[in-house]
């Protein structure tokens, strides 16, 4: 389990900070001055809109209608809770009368206390004719005037997935109001690998677990998925007949496309934020793993490291000028911060095995997996650890003592996504980037390598 | 077989069979006067007379006035030979028929067990180059997150290239992992020990044409239980001869 506790819906951003600090402070190799960085580093130091989600009503008797309801009801809770910028009024202080529509709404029993809410969202559901709608509306009750933040309407084929759709959507527009300019992420997709048809091939799933879907169909083994800044292109490792190589899946055409092959071994793929480049590892050069780099065509090879055991390179999204890998040319694996030209390389952890770095979208944070206490018949634990890449403070995210690997960050960098043998197999699990909202993601098979869109 | 006493059980057969045949052509002309039948004779050899399983002998028969020759039962022409191999002692019949009467010949081909096969005949030929790369080239160990070979490997791999270069084998050198480490690290590390034999190999005269790597880290493993013995074997090298 994580040491930091799971937010009660009801608990104060007093509560919420004072826990985070406990939680740091457990770590023990922090300043408060660090700690409070990193909180602003991972846009959640900010004080938090305090939100009532009440149920949205139906807004007819179709047979269709009570079923959507519930799933719309349940995936925007779900959003708005997972997002990490709200205190959710829990439901037990919701006043007996729930709005459906704005001339339904007393602003006051939402802002004053028991509920206490700063802003209500609510509104209604209804099939009509084979089409689920949906009308939302987002107020700011503590206001004397309640002024209407946001209202919206929906119209799309009346099924369960669809439903989750316009709740994702409508949960991304009020988060893009409350959350400091940073849009939310309940339309974003999670890419992994997972060995559920047999054999290691790429699979994805909507940021929250649901819509599981097989991607590729290449029938010998798929590893590290990345997907395009755009979402178009998917570049992962395939297993050929006689080597690795960095193979593209587009996803507007729904299969494999060409893709230059190189000698050697090629793996662990990596896209810069703007589009334009491929960073890779190679055996290509000199028979040991080497960090490359090339055109988004696979055009342009250039040999960036000459190290031994080079792999897993990602580029820093916020500049695109610098590439965090990992290197064992002194032993164990280490994280390593060059120049996107090969120069100016640092060593960035110095103890361990140090594996999979993650740059946050705003380009200050680096999350890796660790076994930091590494020794002879100590194989301890792999976890996943936050790094201020400017003050190389460290701040342990997980700490479970089971193998946490592979952490990929969310688009709004406030939360992370890994994969983790803590229920017993390797699945993938989510967390909010201060270590709280665990959430297991996949249950079916094995499943590892997991890699968050960009968007 | 008391050859006079079947002699006779013959004659009395053919005369039986004379008064049929007589008896279902009685509407045909009357047969002339009959000349005297020419005596039917036979006689059937095996050369060799014994063999060894798995070997064959050479039939031989030849027949004077028959009209009708069979080997054990089967027709066959009134003198001939044929090629038998039996698997255990066995005799032969040859039967002739003829308008005197019916001759029998046997003969015996003796069969003895086979002789447990010689070491001579067997080495060189047999083993398949699939069979002698096996154990030309075994797998090599590897300690926890290490690439280096291990003396006994060293030593395995200069012995072999000597046999690599004999047979002009192309080599392909696979580096697995344990699972305890990183999926993409140990795609790096397996590449680091398979280069670290093909660095053996080239050391002792091989071409480098003849050397191919590839890493399957930790992605293929022989053996999927957590403990040491285990994790050994699955850090390895394993050499296959590509054709």
């Amino acid at each position: 389990m994580l040491k930091a506790k799971r937010i009660g819906t009801g608990k104060s951003f007093i509560n919420l900070n004072f826990m985070l600090l406990g939680a740091i402070m457990l770590c023990g190799f922090m300043s408060a001055a660090a700690q409070d960085r990193i909180k602003i580093e991972l846009n959640m130091g900010q004080e938090r809109p305090r939100i009532a989600v009440p149920d949205f009503k139906a807004a007819n008797g179709d047979p269709q209608t009570g079923p959507l309801n519930t799933v719309f009801n349940q995936v925007l809770w779900n959003d708005l809770d997972n997002a990490g910028i709200f205190d959710m009024v829990a439901k037990s202080f919701y006043p007996g009368q729930t709005p459906g529509q704005p001339n339904e709404l007393n602003a006051k029993v939402w802002g004053d206390p028991p509920p206490n809410a700063g802003v209500l969202t609510f509104g209604n559901v209804g099939v009509n004719s084979g089409k689920v709608e949906v009308q939302g509306w987002l107020y700011d009750v503590k206001n004397p005037g309640a002024p209407q933040i946001l209202g919206k309407q929906y119209k799309e084929d009346a099924t369960p997935d669809m439903a989750r759709v316009i709740a994702h959507r409508f949960a991304d527009e009020i988060i893009a109001r409350l959350g400091s300019g940073i849009n939310g992420i309940a339309e974003s997709q999670i890419y992994f690998v997972s060995n559920r048809s047999g054999n290691k091939e790429i699979w994805s799933m909507d940021y929250d677990g649901a819509n599981q879907k097989q991607i590729t169909k290449l029938g010998s083994i798929a590893l590290s998925p990345r997907i395009s800044p755009d979402g178009s292109r998917l570049a992962f490792s395939g297993l050929t007949r006689d080597s690795w190589q960095i193979m593209m899946y587009s996803m507007d055409l729904g299969r494999t496309v060409a893709f230059p092959r190189n000698s050697g071994d090629n793996f662990s793929p990596a896209w810069a934020s703007d589009g334009t480049k491929i960073a890779f590892s190679s055996s290509m050069h000199s028979g040991l793993s080497e960090i490359f780099i090339a055109e988004a065509s696979g055009a342009g090879v250039r040999r960036l490291s000459t190290g031994k055991g080079d792999v897993s390179p990602v580029f820093n999204p916020k500049t695109n000028g610098q590439i965090a890998w990992v290197s064992g040319r002194t032993g164990l694996p280490q994280i390593y911060v060059m120049d996107a030209d090969g120069s100016n390389v640092q060593r960035m952890t110095d103890q361990g095995y140090a594996v999979s770095p993650a740059w946050s979208p705003n380009g200050l944070l680096l999350a890796f997996a660790w076994v930091r206490n590494y020794g002879p018949g100590v194989l301890g634990g792999s976890d996943i650890y936050l790094m201020d890449i400017a003050s190389r403070q460290i701040i342990q995210l997980t700490h479970d003592g089971g193998r946490n690997d592979f952490p990929s960050w969310s688009p709004d960098g406030r939360h992370i996504v890994f994969q983790s043998n803590r229920s017993g197999t390797e699945q993938i699990w989510s967390v909010l980037a201060d270590g709280t909202h665990l959430q297991q993601l996949t249950r079916q098979g094995r499943n590892s390598q997991p890699n968050w869109s960009f968007k | 077989m008391n050859k006079s006493k079947s002699n006779r059980i013959v004659v009395l057969g053919v005369l039986a069979f004379l008064m049929v045949a007589v008896g279902c052509k009685k509407k045909e002309t009357a047969p002339p006067p009959p000349p005297p039948p020419k005596p039917v004779s036979a006689t059937l050899s095996a050369n060799p007379t014994s063999i060894q399983a798995g070997q064959s002998a050479t039939l031989t028969w030849s027949t004077e006035y028959a009209t009708d020759v069979a080997l054990d039962g089967n027709k066959v022409d009134p003198s001939g030979s044929q090629t038998v191999s039996p698997t255990q002692t066995t005799t032969y019949h040859l039967t002739a028929k003829g308008a005197a009467g019916t001759q029998e010949a046997t003969t015996e081909v003796a069969v003895a067990p086979r002789a447990t096969p010689t070491p001579t005949p067997t080495p060189t030929p047999t083993v398949t180059d699939d069979q002698l790369f096996a154990q030309t080239l075994k797998d090599v160990y590897f300690d926890y997150d290490k690439a280096d070979l291990r003396p006994d490997a060293q030593q395995m791999l200069a012995q072999a290239a000597q046999t690599i270069k004999q047979k002009g084998w192309r080599v392909q050198i696979e580096g697995n992992c344990d699972d305890r480490g990183s999926t993409e690290y140990n795609l790096s590390l397996g590449e680091h020990r398979a280069d670290s034999a093909k660095q053996a190999l080239l050391q002792a005269g091989v071409g480098a044409d003849a050397i191919k790597t590839i890493s399957y880290g930790k992605e293929k493993p022989q053996c999927t239980e957590a403990n040491e013995e285990c994790w050994q074997k699955n850090r390895r090298d394993h050499f296959t001869l590509l054709h």
